[in-house]
């Protein structure tokens, strides 16, 4: 049995610890609605290029002239998969599950025969894939010094992924990153960037007929495309940095609910403890009393 | 009579208000955009957007960098990466 100094001392760091998580409960809430905020914000540009590159990947037809970024290298034997994780921890399982998604997804294209490689961005996750595949990481992409991933960061990752792609080491990219459902739901998500896939055509049957390009359509996609896919990790990024606020919310507000169970716990503990000292003391007074 | 004008980046919706007119940096040169402009898309340079709110009114001047121009039936729509 713990003595009573024991019992409040813990009882003292259980309380610390409460309101640590506390406080990280409560910057993750401020944090998502300003990270929901920012993923909404994004949403035109994203809608708007989507449907230009749909009506202008109709009107060509994919070809060995194509751009390299739609038609493919012609070969899929090289898989890169672009892992996105956080900087920081707190957040429950947020990482990790991505991570998995990672893993399951590399573990499949190996056993159909493809090489994977490892494209990462944020710092955890490393230690992770770096101890189960050491030798295939291509490249990582650090985050700590920016406090919020943003459109240059995005940017940044496009260059290195398509300066890696024409130098021709890598066939296929997939993205892996968080979709953010809601504060409680995050789900592991992977998508293919690269080459990439063509979005569904919203037709607009009048407007499309006669649009003029200038300059002419192959040129247009091939300065869209690069755009079209940093905006993809743009969005990317965004989705995971509200699914981690989500995800450090829900994990935090569980913390600090537990130690609150452990708090009332310990302090039962601690009352019983201290009742039963004092009966005892009770008993050996009248016990020497009676015995006068 | 008014040409709707919406200037996005990818972080947010910048403007969109109905204008008279819209001068658009092209890679291929400028072009003014006018209500029922016949639809059209070009890339545009780094340069400056000149916004004209009403006929002969000083324009409003928007530096932009890299993206697209559409001009639809909704209107003309700027797709830029950076706006300052």
């Amino acid at each position: 049995m713990a003595s009573l100094k024991e019992l409040k001392g813990r009882i003292n760091s259980v309380k610390s610890t409460q309101k640590i998580t506390k406080a990280k409960q409560m910057v993750a809430a401020a944090k998502l609605r300003k990270a929901q905020a920012a993923a909404e914000a994004a949403r035109p540009y994203a809608a708007r290029l989507a449907t230009v590159m749909g009506s202008i990947a109709s009107k060509i037809t994919v070809s060995e002239s194509s751009p390299k970024l739609l038609a493919g290298t012609g070969n899929d034997q090289i898989h890169l998969l672009v892992v996105a994780n956080s900087d920081k921890g707190l957040a429950g399982a947020f990482n990790s599950n991505i991570v998995k998604a990672a893993l399951v997804a590399a573990r499949r294209l190996r056993a159909e025969g493809k090489t994977v490689l490892f494209y990462l961005v944020g710092r955890k996750g490393r230690a992770v894939i770096r101890r189960e595949y050491p030798k295939d990481i291509l490249a990582m992409f650090d985050t700590t010094e920016v406090r919020e991933p943003g459109y240059t960061e995005a940017e940044k990752i496009a260059a290195e992924l398509v300066t890696l792609y024409e130098a021709g080491k890598f066939d296929v990219a997939h993205l892996f990153y968080s979709k953010f459902r809601s504060a409680l739901v995050q789900e592991p998500t992977e998508q293919q960037i690269i080459p990439v896939p063509a979005p569904k055509v919203a037709e607009t049957a009048a407007g499309s007929a006669a649009v003029e390009y200038e300059p002419d359509e192959e040129e247009i996609l091939a300065a869209l495309l690069p755009r079209y896919l940093k905006t993809q990790l743009f969005g990317a990024l965004l989705e995971n940095m509200a699914s981690e606020q989500g995800a450090s919310m829900t994990a935090m507000d569980n913390a600090t609910r537990n130690a609150g169970d452990l708090i009332g716990k310990l302090t039962i503990q601690y009352n019983r403890s201290r009742q039963a000292a004092i009966t005892t003391e009770l008993i050996e007074i009248i016990a020497g009393a009676e015995a006068l | 009579m008014a040409l709707h004008f919406e200037l996005v980046t990818p972080a947010r919706l910048v403007r969109s208000d109905d204008v008279y007119m819209v001068v658009v940096p092209g890679t291929e040169g400028e072009f003014g955009v006018l209500e029922g402009h016949a639809p059209f898309m070009s890339t545009v340079r780094d340069g400056t957007l000149r916004v004209y709110k009403a006929e002969g009114s000083q324009p409003e001047e928007i530096q932009v960098q890299g993206g697209f121009a559409e001009v639809g039936e909704n209107g003309l729509t700027v797709l830029a990466e950076h706006v300052d």
